[in-house]
Order: structure tokens, then sequence, then C-alpha cells
């Protein structure tokens, strides 16, 4: 059954208005994780700049759609799935605005593993980037469609990162052991994997308030207590 | 007792003349809760809290089937004393109505009717009880026999809400209490509410859905002449189970 419109046209909009910005953040920071990746495996340090440059878009956008969240709670004192949805807006934001910080971070320490020479031919670390961005999409995606079920297939997966994420810091930690010269390459490439590892939790946490969103229920930290009246 | 069953209504039908108002209504109005019922005007609100004090039986042809049970006992039956039921049952009306005559005999008036107190100082407690749990009591206490209807709106609906406690009922209901008052009366009124319910079972039928979301611990949507959706206030309000719940609390109409 299609959503019924508000009555207030004004309200509908603003609403409206609301889901457009966050989408568009969302493909924002999905664009600069998948750019900081590709930055250091094809070693490109303009396209690492670009990435840390594009953080103040996302920053702004935070900015502006907790705006509309605290207009839209003061002038139209939305309830039930509106109120959900605001909830879930001002949540996810924070999330969104991490995962831009994540590709910063991702886009510095390319710049600097682009300096040396390369420590050897990356081959899980853009597997496990991928796991992540799949599951940030899918996360993404299970908001824009109000699809809880999706967003529980979300928390499933985030452990496939968790394990990726375990097996690239064994491998590297081998590299450090062999050969001391190997250490701070190795370092900022555990760094890395330990931020795709983040860009997983924080799809998780999206795919939370999804279920939050269209159910009602409260699912995080496993938890699913009646917390009292 | 919180959470005893103050008002049992099981499977009421309820009609004036060929035209049914309300359709196989069954709920449990708990004790000392504020129940809000909201919904949009001719959803049969207001028939179902007349019906709980047998006010919709001055109307000719209103009828009423199936059961509405005041502890345990179905106010409909033949012997049910329909005087006594009001005054267990108050009832608390959108417009103010003072009588035409003073703060004190307005509030002792219901008090002599029924012979309540036996010594004038008894009745002067009972009017300084009542005013002082109606909040009016600080406002009013140096002109109590002067005309209730120099009162503002929103005192002499307060007014209204100490007359009917005077004669100690049990349940209070309120249809609109606060529709006609501004916001300072309106906030007075509903803390009022909020504070009266440690002694009374409330229902209160209000078109404002925030104050039903303020005041109230479970709420009844009613739509049609049915209950669509009757909970804790706060579920309905952050997560309905019905969909027409949600679009009508959400704005979402017609």
């Amino acid at each position: 059954m299609p959503d019924r419109e508000h009555t207030s046209k004004h309200y509908e909009q603003q609403l409206r208005v609301l889901k457009e910005k966050l989408l568009l953040m969302s493909h924002k920071a999905e664009q600069m994780i998948s750019d900081s990746i590709k930055a250091l495996v094809d070693r490109r340090p303009t396209l690492a700049e670009e990435v840390i440059d594009r953080d103040d878009e996302i920053d702004k956008l935070e900015i502006e759609i907790d705006d509309l969240c605290y207009e839209i709670l003061a002038l139209e004192q939305p309830v039930a799935r509106d109120l959900r949805f605001i909830a879930t807006a001002l949540k996810i934001v924070k999330d969104i605005e991490r995962i831009g910080d994540i590709a910063v971070n991702i886009a510095e320490r390319a710049q600097e593993l682009i300096q040396e020479p390369e420590l050897k031919r990356l081959v899980d670390l853009p597997i496990m980037a991928d796991a992540a961005q799949k599951i940030l999409k899918e996360s993404l995606d299970a908001f824009v469609n109000s699809d809880a079920e999706a967003a529980e297939k979300v928390i499933s997966n985030d452990n496939i990162v968790d394990d990726l994420y375990e097996q690239i810091f064994r491998e590297l930690l081998t590299y450090m052991l062999e050969d001391t010269r190997s250490i701070s390459r190795a370092i900022k490439l555990i760094f890395i994997a330990k931020h795709l590892e983040r860009v997983g939790d924080h799809s998780a946490n999206i795919a939370e308030m999804v279920i939050f969103l269209v159910r009602g229920q409260d699912i995080r930290h496993g938890t699913r207590l009646d917390r009292g009246r | 007792m919180p959470d005893s069953v103050k008002i049992n209504v099981s499977h009421a039908n309820f009609f004036y003349g060929s035209n049914q108002a309300l359709h196989d209504i069954s709920v449990k109005i708990r004790s000392r809760y504020v129940t809000a019922l909201i919904g949009p005007s001719g959803c049969g609100k207001s028939t179902f809290l007349r019906s709980l004090n047998r006010m919709n039986d001055l109307i000719p042809g209103a009828r009423l089937q199936g059961k509405v049970e005041l502890d345990g006992q179905d106010i409909y039956s033949d012997n049910m004393d329909v005087i006594h039921l009001r005054r267990r049952v108050g009832m608390i009306f959108q417009r103010s109505n003072p009588f035409p005559m003073s703060i004190f005999d307005n509030v002792a008036y219901g008090v002599r009717v029924n012979g309540l107190a036996k010594k004038r100082f008894q009745l002067d407690e009972i009017v300084e009880k009542t005013l002082t749990a109606a909040a009016l009591w600080e406002e009013v206490k140096d002109r109590l026999h002067r005309s209730a209807m120099a009162l503002s709106g929103g005192q002499q609906q307060r007014l209204c809400i100490a007359r009917a406690l005077a004669v100690e009922p049990e349940v209070l209901l309120m249809d609109e209490p606060a529709s006609a008052l501004d916001p300072i009366s309106t906030a007075k009124i509903e803390e009022l509410i909020y504070n009266l319910k440690r002694n009374y079972t409330i229902v209160v039928v209000t078109h404002n859905m925030q104050q039903a979301a303020r005041i109230s611990d479970e709420t009844g949507f009613f739509l049609s002449g049915r209950l669509v959706e009757f909970s804790e206030t706060k579920r309905i309000f952050t997560a309905p189970a019905n969909r027409e719940t949600e679009d009508y609390i959400t704005g979402r109409f017609g």
C-alpha cells in the first residue's frame, strides 16, 4: 500500500526535502569511501586530495539536516511514523557524517602510502572495501525503501567485514614480523582495514534504525527487553 | 488499586433511532488512569463518553445494546439508580456552565441537593477541599460569595470541575474540557487532570491530539463508530499498530 500523503502539503514537502538531503548526503559518503580506496589501490594522490576536500559538503549537509529536523520537531510536532522518521534522520545523519570522516582518514593514509614503495600487492583490502561498501549501500537502500528485511540482512552480513578485518590484520602482522622496515606501512594498511570495519559498524547502525523506523521496534545492543513504562 | 478495571464495556452498539452510532465497542477503562478518546468529528467518541453515565438517556430514541459495567455492575440494568450513577460518574463539558450564583454556592449545590453535609462547617470544608483539588482555591478564597459568572473562562472550567468533585464521584468524564481555553488555562486544566488521577478515573474526549498525548495513560482511536485501536498512549503516539490510527494522528486525512 503506498503511503498516504499528509493533508498539510507544506509538512509533506518538508519531510520530502529532509529525505532528499539524507539521500544526497549518503550518496556523497558512499562515493567518498569508494574513491578513497581507489586512490589507494591505483595510487592516485589527486583523487585522495579530492576526497579530503569533499568532506566539507558532508559536514554542511549534516548541519542542514539537523536544522531541518529541529524545525519539523518544533513546528509540526510529528508523531508515530513521522516521529520515528525524524528520530532516524537525526541518528543516521551522524553515522553518515562519520563515514565521510572515515573516507578522509583512508585518503590521508593513502596519500602517505603512495609516497612509499608498495609493501605488497593489495588483494584482500579491495575485497574488504567492496564488502564494506556493499553493506553500506544496502543499509542506505534499506533506508530509502523503508525495507526492514533488507536491514536485517545488513546486520547479519556485518560479520563478513569483521572477519575480513581479522584476516588482513593477521596477514600484515606476519609482514611486520618478517621485516621491521615494513612496520610503518603495514600499520597504515591495518588502520585502513580498521576504518573499513567501522564503515560496516555504521552501516549496521543505520540498518538498526531502519528497523526502528519501519517496525517501531528497538533492536539495538541485542536487546528486545521492554525497558519498563 | 491501579491497573484494576473500573469500567468494562463489552460489545456495545449504540443507536439514535435507526442510526447506529457505535459498533461493537469493547474496552476496559482502568481505575485511576486517564483515558483519552480521539477521532474525527462524528466518529462516536462523545456518544461513547456519554453512554458511560447514561447521559444519552435524555435523547429520544437513543438506546444501547451490550454491556457497560461500573465496578462489575451493569449500569443499564433496570435496578440502576441513574441519579446515583451520575453522582458516581460525573461529567465536565466543553463550555463551562457555572450556575448563576456565587462561587461557594456552585460548589455547594450538589452537596446540598444530595444532603452530603450535615453541618455548615462540613459544607465549608467540602468547598475548600474541592476548590483546592481543582486548583482554584488560592485564586478565589477571598471572594467565595461573589458571582461565579465573573470568573475567567479557565477559572469557570475549574469551578465546574470542583462542582463535579464536591459530590465525591469515582469517575470523571470530560468532553473537550479545554478546547475553549487559552494555552495558560489549558495547561492548568491539563495539570489538574494529571493530578486528579491519583484519586479518580478520568475519561477525556479531545480533538487536540497533543493534549491526549500529554495527559493520558491510554488512548482509544474512534473512526466511523468503531474503536479502531486502544492502547497505551506512549505506544499510540510512537508506534501505533493500526494504519488508520497512524494516518489520523500523523495528519494524513482523507
